[in-house]
């Protein structure tokens, strides 16, 4: 089984040299940490910045310079500021090449529901539902089961959803899956040490296995 | 031509009656208004309609507002660091529109740019669809659905810039700039407030982000906090 560092790891493998790229909240704000550095990857965060860099050494916060999640980071050469209009204009407009972000659940027809459980948790959308309705390539990295040992994975979400059919690729803890466009988690790898019959058990919806399914290289 | 140049806070906002809608511009708390938001918690300015992208804090922003029940409803996109929000929220006290980020500031541009509507794939499917046009276009090879959204309307908008000038004339500094310009565009009265003020000329055209004929008054605010909402740094090697 993989750690959050260990999905991060794995998803730094689908961002290529050139791409500009999206990073979510939570597990997909570490994939920068795993970026290779023979590559140039410009990171895009939805308050309006194209070029962000790290977290700002201590004693040299700016309040005016933060990410999409609140955090104080800084720029890399090369950087540009934009308002939010054109922030989402160039998401919509599909120049945004890959969009990482986390999720409660994703259907086997590539839904996603990651922005409201009804009576418990209501913090709002933010930018997802612009993400996932324009995005050309969108990787979804969670946990596969929840606390209570649960699939995430399921046949149609039970959760208000953020976007329908839209969902191309997922890395959990377990494994990494595809979404073909009949409906189903085609599985492509498997976690280290992570067997068939244990991911069989953590998919609700259709799992496809196909042939040898090779362990991950991360 | 007419002065906008307010003394402060309480001048800039002196007409503004209860039961208003009010754009506010920010993101969480960097670039927000904090002089005419301190300024509306002292009139008691009630039943207001907050058109922002978040709710601000507890103790910080838009949350001093909803602690003394001045907002009556809020229309945002994201609203998780508010714990007074969510309670009023659940409990029924407080209206909430909840909409897409891309959607809240195009909703904007589009007031700014004199168009009653626009088009957003942002939605489609999910609840936030619910009573909406939804339309079929074939744009860049592919058939998509969209949703309609309309413009905004609000009574005042209210911006915070780094500088501005006499004329009006705006200029944001890095990620503070956010929604304000396009806020700015679009309150039937803009206010902006700015950390330094200067006579017109001294500020390069070329330069401006929002232009003064979108600003109606405009104030240099003091005593700035820039409160940061989540400090994260690195260690030196």
């Amino acid at each position: 089984m993989l750690d959050k560092n260990g999905i991060a790891k794995r998803i730094a493998r689908e961002i290529k040299d050139g791409m500009y790229v999206n990073l979510g909240i939570g597990i997909p704000t570490l994939v920068a940490n795993y970026i290779p550095e023979d590559i140039q990857v410009v990171l895009q965060s939805e308050n309006g910045i194209l070029g962000m860099g790290p977290f700002p050494y201590e004693g040299e916060e700016d309040p005016d310079l933060i990410n999409a999640g609140k955090q104080t980071v800084t720029l890399l050469k090369g950087a540009s500021i934009f308002d939010s209009a054109m922030s989402f204009g160039m998401i919509r407009a599909q120049k945004v090449d890959l969009t990482i972000l986390g999720a409660m659940e994703v259907s086997e027809n590539g839904d996603i529901a990651n922005w409201k459980i009804p009576g418990k948790m209501v913090k709002g959308m933010g930018g997802a539902m612009d993400l996932v309705a324009s995005a050309k390539n969108i990787i979804v990295a969670m946990q596969q089961v929840n606390k209570a040992g649960e699939s995430k994975l399921l046949p149609k979400c039970t959760l208000p959803l953020t976007g329908v059919r839209c969902v191309k690729k997922i890395v959990t803890e377990m494994g990494v899956y595809e979404i073909v466009p009949e409906g189903g988690f085609k599985l492509l790898e498997r976690a280290p040490g992570v067997s068939i019959e244990q991911i069989r058990k953590a998919t609700a919806g259709k799992l496809i296995v196909e042939g040898d399914i090779p362990e991950m290289v991360i | 031509m007419k002065n906008k140049v307010f003394k402060d806070a309480a001048e800039a906002l002196h007409d503004i009656k209860d039961n208003v809608t009010i754009m506010f511009g920010g993101f969480g708390l960097c670039g927000i208004p904090e002089n005419c938001i301190a300024e509306l918690v002292r009139k008691g300015t009630k039943g207001i309609t907050a058109i922002s992208n978040n709710a601000g804090v507890d103790d910080f922003g838009l949350g001093l507002l909803l602690k003394t029940r001045q907002i009556k409803k809020m229309i945002s996109s994201y609203v998780g660091e508010n714990d007074e929000f969510e309670r009023q929220m659940l409990s029924g006290e407080l209206e909430v529109e909840l909409i897409p980020q891309g959607t809240l500031a195009t909703r904007c541009l589009a007031a700014g740019y004199g168009m009653p509507a626009i088009f957003t794939p942002a939605g489609v499917g999910t609840e936030v669809a619910q009573g909406k046009e939804v339309r079929k276009f074939i744009f860049n090879g592919q058939e998509k659905e969209y949703l309609l959204e309309y413009a905004f309307e609000a009574d005042y908008a209210i911006v915070k810039a780094w500088k501005g000038d006499t004329m009006g004339n705006l200029i944001y500094r890095s990620t503070a700039r956010n929604f304000n310009p396009l806020m700015a565009m679009a309150g039937k009265i803009t206010i902006a407030e700015v950390e330094h003020l200067v006579p017109a000329g001294e500020l390069d055209p070329d330069q401006i982000h929002t232009p003064g004929i979108y600003v109606h008054r405009i104030f240099q605010g003091k005593n700035y906090e820039k409160r940061i909402e989540q400090r994260t740094v690195r260690k030196r090697n």
